[in-house]
């Protein structure tokens, strides 16, 4: 059951990323995206994790998103510039190929040793409101702080740059 | 859950980053027109963070569960951040006020862009390092496209950006597949298994740490991914660009050797051979690129690419004299590079953001005290005997040839030799040029400062270089 | 039975489904008459006598048949799968809500440990149903109600989420069954009624911001029919206007149903004798109030303007939220 829900939600990750970029429509674009996010909140409720997933959903496809889907009506981009000669599209796809093959190798070689983390499964309650409260205010708490000093910069950084007038 | 927090580990962090909120609301509750208070509370955190690092020097240990440490090396970086800060900040005002671009923002952001290396250079947890470094790169972001009106430093702030985010991206997924290998973000429990496990590299361990290196090597403007670094030095506002190639870069290093430096030694990793090609390609490339510029500014930025290079050598030989050596290369490169840059932007020829090679024509006569320390800066970038420049050199070009990396070094030193030629030039324009139409100097006693103060920095160091040296040795010893 | 075992958890799912579309759908029709019922009272008028029998309590429902029955008109030069896609996008935003509301102690949906941030996150796909609406449209004003529309709904998003967060402090849990189980006992015990003023501040910003959320006058912005005659559905016609529509009064209702249960005790009736009466016409009841206050509010105020929307959600709810997260914070560590 778990294996099947997987595969769907994995396909449709894999797609909807997909479509993300081949479409031309700037906004056809963003909502594969919200499409993509949406599943991934899923791969996270499988994984135990739902304060995540709600917290995916809430701050990625509800708050970002919207913001994308926005700046994007205001700009009304009807088309996009193609752009890029013809030979710098066939550059780009054969190094893509490349790319793919050299992934496809390394990742084939790949053999996880069963001392590794990827095999390990969560604890007891590992997801949960409370757990991952508890992580983030003990262990986690100077990476939390230095996060919120990350985001002050961001929040002043965008005010910097975009008000006219300080 | 319990967790001994030990804050003075932190202790340098814990003051810029209260500084950070102080200059925030000092700058709002002093009114709009005057930045003076926001300037002299920078300049008294970083002189208390500077305190607070010198008096627990190497003496905090770890914290949080060994996630910071408070060790030597963790000092000697922080000292050099501040330093640099210090130095940079001191001489913005006039910077920024001819310029138009006096707000109290800068001196928070650059703040919070220390605050991110000081993590970066104690971090003993990955996580710690990302969010270090991220917090670094933000502020930077913003700092590079601070000259708002001007195009060029939105162009420099968006490539940066653009590219920044891609890597970081590397570097995350890079972070992620070691995480999902090991089970831990954390650099002790990433050693050991490295220790106890057969085959190290195996699973997905080796791209990981291939992502997380690529990632790294991005920061300090290596090649292949070094083609950021001209157009985002050239088009962010002089101080900026002081501080981001002298700063970040050491940050970038620091973290480098944290993550790479134990586990490299004792595994023997095929690092060395990346690095090897790396180094190369980076000295060759910056060297060659830096001959035909004819701005000041990106002369320095390709020169600082060069110089990347060179520290590669000590991450390549990762032995001890590599490492120490590194140590006090980008020490002292922070101050020869704040000096070039300082002078740079007093000599520049006002409302043009060109920074031409040919404003220095005359600067022998015109203002002969700034044309010597011109000179000393030049000439510690070649490396030059009694300069700091050269002990830089000299200890990581030993360290790669003690390591047998001796192909590389005569690379460096056939480069070295080609150096020369375009960091002497700005002396021959200074002193053999005529040109019409050139004004004097204008007054400005903060930049005069600073430049005397890092001239003297570099020539005492280049003198005198037995104790940072031995501070250095000392930091490394530290790290093991 | 037998066969049907490993099945009935899906079967139940349809059937609560079931019930839950029916009872939206009869809510809709209700409250469509009670808002126009509300309104002419309150402007001194009868409203719908004449047709649809006594006090033309029919009319609705004559109404939601000729939606049914119309003609399905699409913009030509509108994008069709997205005009098509907005509106049930839109309408299951509005009805995953109901999964969590807890209309009696024993009939929920389903009570996921994280019920509360369930709901914000689920509205979420509201804001892009009517983005998406409004683009695909193809017209000015739609596309000004939509932009009107996101910014309000993912402003406010923020004072309703730190406003929500205060029952939950107090509960220590997010999940909805167990907040109102915590309110057990009479009408002091309700949450609004704890930690005073702390928490009746909360209720008062959930119950503003909620509106802004559910765009109700005064935040109606994005429909202002005087300015961009409907907003968002302008296009919309026929059965996909009566999906938008059904989905507005399932959302009015669900922010008051969530007031409901985190601030006003759930299911739980005001006085321990009165337990008798069964917890679904409690729920129901006190949604139901909420409803006819959001009705009342939409016709005895004036619509904001967009900045004064902006003003009140980033310098008035935002701060007092904060302020409000943090001392109640305080209160439940106090109190032990």
């Amino acid at each position: 059951m778990e294996a099947i829900f997987f595969i769907i939600l994995s396909i449709i990750i894999i797609f909807s990323s997909m479509m993300v970029i081949l479409k031309k429509n700037p906004i056809a674009s963003v909502l594969f995206l919200i499409l993509a996010l949406f599943s991934t909140a899923a791969m996270y409720v499988m994984l135990m994790a739902p304060f995540i997933a709600a917290i995916q959903i809430i701050v990625y496809a509800g708050a970002i998103m919207v913001l994308f889907l926005f700046v994007i009506m205001l700009l009304n981009l009807k088309k996009i510039n193609e752009g890029g000669a013809v030979t710098l599209k066939i550059l780009g796809v054969i190094v893509a190929g490349l790319m793919m093959v050299v992934t496809a190798v390394v990742l084939r070689s790949v053999a996880i040793p069963a001392d590794s983390g990827f095999l390990r499964s969560s604890p007891e309650g590992f997801g949960t409101v409370e757990n991952v409260g508890m992580t983030l205010f003990t262990t986690y708490l100077l990476p939390f702080e230095i996060a919120s000093f990350l985001l002050l910069a961001a929040i002043i950084g965008a005010v910097v740059l975009a008000k006219k007038k300080l | 859950m319990n967790i001994t927090y030990n804050l003075p580990a932190i202790g340098t962090q814990l003051v810029l980053g209260a500084g950070v909120i102080l200059v925030l609301l000092a700058d709002l509750l002093t009114g709009k027109k005057n930045r003076d208070v926001a300037y002299q509370t920078t300049l008294t955190v970083l002189v208390l963070a500077g305190i607070i690092c010198v008096m627990k020097w190497g003496s905090a240990g770890a914290g949080f569960g060994g996630q910071v440490f408070g060790d030597g090396f963790a000092s000697f970086f922080n000292l050099a951040f501040l330093a640099i800060a210090f130095l940079v900040v001191f001489n913005s005002p006039n910077y920024l006020k001819r310029n138009e671009i006096d707000h109290g923002e800068y001196y928070m952001l650059i703040l919070i862009a220390v605050l991110g290396m000081t993590f970066m250079s104690s971090a003993g947890d990955l996580l710690i390092f990302f969010l270090g470094l991220e917090t670094m790169s933000i502020s930077l972001y913003v700092l590079a496209g601070f000259h708002k009106s001007r195009a060029r430093s939105n162009e420099s702030s968006l490539k940066y950006l653009l590219l920044g985010a891609f890597f970081t991206g590397f570097l995350l997924y890079g972070i992620a597949l070691i995480y999902g290998q090991v089970g831990s973000t954390n650099l002790a429990d990433i050693t050991s298994y490295l220790a106890g496990s057969a085959n190290p590299l195996g699973g997905y361990m080796g791209v990981g740490l291939a992502l997380l290196l690529v990632g790294l090597l991005f920061k300090m403007a290596v090649v292949p991914f070094h083609f950021w670094s001209p157009d985002v030095y050239d088009g962010a506002p002089t101080p900026v660009t002081a501080f981001m190639s002298a700063a970040p870069k050491a940050a970038a290093f620091a973290a480098a050797l944290r993550i790479f430096y134990d586990p490299a030694i004792s595994l023997g990793l095929p690092w060395d051979k990346t690095l090897w090609i790396a180094a190369a390609l980076t000295i060759t490339l910056g060297n060659f690129a830096a001959l035909a510029q004819s701005s000041i500014k990106r002369m320095l930025a390709y020169s600082s690419i060069t110089h990347a290079g060179y520290l590669m050598i000590g991450l390549a030989a990762g032995n001890e004299l590599g490492a120490s050596g590194m140590l006090y290369y980008l020490f002292t490169y922070g101050f020869m590079n704040v000096g070039a840059f300082t002078i740079a932007w007093l000599v520049n020829r006002r409302g043009e953001g060109n920074y031409l090679l040919s404003d220095f024509a005359q600067l022998g006569s015109r203002n002969p005290v700034m044309a010597l320390l011109m000179s000393i800066f030049m000439l510690s970038l070649t490396g030059i005997p009694p300069l700091a420049g050269f002990f830089g050199k000299l200890y990581v070009f030993s360290a790669g040839v003690k390591a047998g990396l001796i192909w590389l070094v005569v690379i460096a030193v056939l480069n070295s030799v080609v150096s020369v030629f375009y960091y002497l030039r700005v002396m021959v324009i200074m002193y053999m040029r005529e040109e019409e139409g050139l004004k004097d100097l204008e007054k400005a006693p903060t930049v005069a400062i600073t430049a005397i103060l890092c001239g003297l920095v570099i020539l005492l160091l280049g003198l005198f270089p037995g104790p940072l040296l031995d501070l250095a040795r000392e930091s490394v010893l530290s790290l093991l | 039975m037998n066969v049907l075992e490993p099945y009935m958890d899906l079967i139940l799912s349809v059937v609560y489904l079931v019930g839950v579309l029916m009872f939206l759908t009869i809510f809709a029709l209700l409250a469509v008459w009670l808002e126009r019922k509300v309104s002419a009272h309150l402007q001194d008028r009868l409203g719908p006598m004449m047709t649809g029998g006594w006090h033309g309590w029919s009319q609705t429902i004559a109404d939601a048949l000729k939606l049914i029955l119309k003609e399905d008109i699409i913009p030509a030069v509108a994008d069709r799968k997205l005009f098509r896609l907005a509106p049930y996008l839109v309408f299951i935003g509005s009805l995953a809500g109901f999964a969590v509301l807890p209309f009696a102690h024993n009939l929920i949906g389903s009570d996921i440990n994280i019920g509360v941030y369930y709901v914000i996150a689920i509205t979420s796909l509201v804001v892009i149903g009517i983005l998406m609406a409004g683009w695909a449209s193809n017209n000015k004003w739609a596309l000004y109600g939509a932009m009107r529309a996101a910014a309000q709904m993912v402003s406010y998003e923020i004072p309703v989420a730190l406003s929500l967060l205060i029952p939950v402090l107090m509960a220590g849990t997010m999940s909805m069954q167990t907040i109102v189980q915590n309110q057990a006992g009479g009408f002091w015990n309700w949450y609004v009624f704890q930690s005073i003023p702390f928490s009746l501040v909360a209720f008062v910003i959930y119950f503003w911001a909620s509106l802004a959320e559910v765009n109700r006058t005064p935040f109606d912005i994005p429909e202002a029919e005087s300015e961009l005659v409907a907003g968002f559905h302008v296009e919309y016609s026929g059965m996909r206007f009566a999906v938008f529509f059904l989905a507005e009064y399932g959302n009015m209702f669900v922010v008051s149903a969530i007031a409901a249960t985190v601030f006003l005790g759930g299911w739980h009736a005001p006085f321990t004798f009165l337990d008798f009466i069964p917890g679904p016409i409690w729920f129901i009841g006190k949604s139901m109030g909420l409803v006819l206050v959001q009705l009342w509010l939409r016709w005895t105020l004036p619509r904001l303007r967009v900045d004064q929307l902006m003003h009140v959600c980033w310098k008035i709810f935002l701060p007092f939220s904060f302020a409000n997260l943090l001392l109640v914070g305080l209160w439940v560590v106090l109190k032990g």
